[in-house]
């Protein structure tokens, strides 16, 4: 993260402390989706619910995954955690959730400018692009930098209410995840379906 | 292009008693309660994506990429829903990591229709390559997959193969050949 080309005036926050926050305010059963690497690292360490689902491959589809399930739970908010270098992979996923609207779908990415898990490298975007930017030119209006850890908490009150999908921007250190996922693919997806309610455990 | 338009002017009978390959994959579909269509759009499937948009039952809507769509299915199918990606040759060709890292470790039932690009008739050197590597990937994981050349298979095809996937968790793809489709022909 280039800190003096850097204009957005917001502040370099913690993924571990601003995931810990989103999962403090949630009150509903809200789904969870947390995408590769630390991303669901720390979804996993902030404590786990029946209601998250980690990814542990296919970079780059956390948006879709939570486009999927809240299609198919209108009622029910469903969050999205990605990083800034998994978004990249798959922008055109941007479209596609603000072509097909879904009221219930709040997108959270953090953004570090690198691909940290791997060594530290900076992504193609990191001085160049706008996150938040590409998602309101992909038709995301209701898309916003979090300017801090309050504003944060602010914006998922405010994506709580939302009648629109809607993308917060959280710039974030240089920090790998605090934990790591139990890398059990079957039992992450069969316990999430439990969380939702759409099977019994046997 | 002929078998293929003949069958597309067919559409306007369109319903419960067409027999035309798309009329039955659209029956089938309902029939196994599969609402959710997220696709890459083909030529020859452009007369069963209409009718899928014009009908309500089904929420019918393009992506940008493939593995976009598995990721949207599988996100529905945790979620209680059911749906089906729609394809073309070259689209399943960007999938062997969604599948080896979402839809089978997961046991995700992924239910993709194939329009089967680069055989009988194929006029682009890349299609017919890239279809070359299509039933190695899919044997490659052990998947599920079967080649439909008959109209009057491919409804006993596509419903136990759809039936097998969910009730054994595993994806599935059904490729259309040209044979069942008509396919496309010549530059157009």
């Amino acid at each position: 993260m280039n800190q003096e080309l850097d204009n957005r005036n917001t502040k370099v926050m913690n993924r571990f402390d601003v995931t810990s926050r989103l999962i403090a305010k949630l009150r509903n059963e809200e789904a969870v989706i947390g995408g590769i690497g630390n991303t669901n690292f720390d979804l996993w360490a902030a404590g786990h619910r029946p209601q998250n689902f980690y990814m542990l491959g296919s970079m780059g589809l956390a948006f879709s995954i939570a486009l999927g399930v809240a299609l198919a739970q209108p009622e029910r908010r469903v969050f999205a955690l990605e990083g800034d270098g998994s978004l990249l992979m798959q922008l055109g996923a941007l479209s596609t959730i603000a072509a097909l609207k879904p009221k219930n779908l709040t997108m959270i990415v953090m953004d570090n400018g690198i691909y940290q898990i791997t060594g530290a490298q900076p992504t193609p975007a990191a001085n160049v692009a706008d996150i938040v930017a590409i998602a309101i030119g992909s038709g995301l209006a209701n898309s916003a930098w979090a300017a801090d850890e309050e504003d944060f908490e602010r914006l998922v009150d405010d994506a709580m209410a939302a009648s629109e999908p809607n993308l917060i921007g959280v710039r974030i250190d240089d920090k790998p995840g605090v934990g790591t996922t139990r890398r059990d693919p079957v039992q992450i997806r069969e316990r999430f379906m439990h969380g939702l309610g759409v099977r019994e455990p046997l | 292009m002929a078998i293929a338009e003949q069958q597309t002017s067919s559409q306007a009978t369109q319903g419960a008693g067409d027999r035309s390959w798309h009329g039955i994959v659209l029956q089938t579909l309902k029939r196994n309660e599969i609402s959710l269509i997220p696709y890459v759009p083909d030529r020859v499937l452009t007369p069963l994506i209409k009718n899928l948009h014009a009908d309500p039952f089904f929420t019918t809507f393009a992506t940008a990429r493939e593995e976009e769509a598995v990721g949207i299915v599988s996100g529905a199918w945790m979620g209680g829903r059911r749906g089906a990606v729609l394809m073309q040759t070259s689209g399943f060709a960007t999938l062997a990591n969604v599948l080896a890292s979402l839809a089978v470790p997961y046991q995700i039932p992924l239910i993709m229709f194939v329009s089967e690009r680069g055989t009988l008739g194929e006029f682009n050197y890349g299609q017919s390559l890239v279809c070359r590597t299509m039933r190695p990937v899919l044997d490659s994981l052990a998947l599920e997959h079967h080649t439909i050349t008959r109209l009057d298979e491919l409804e006993f095809i596509a419903d136990r193969s759809i039936k097998q996937a969910v009730t054994t968790q595993a994806p599935v793809a059904l490729i259309l050949n040209p044979l069942l489709t008509g396919g496309k022909v010549f530059d157009k």
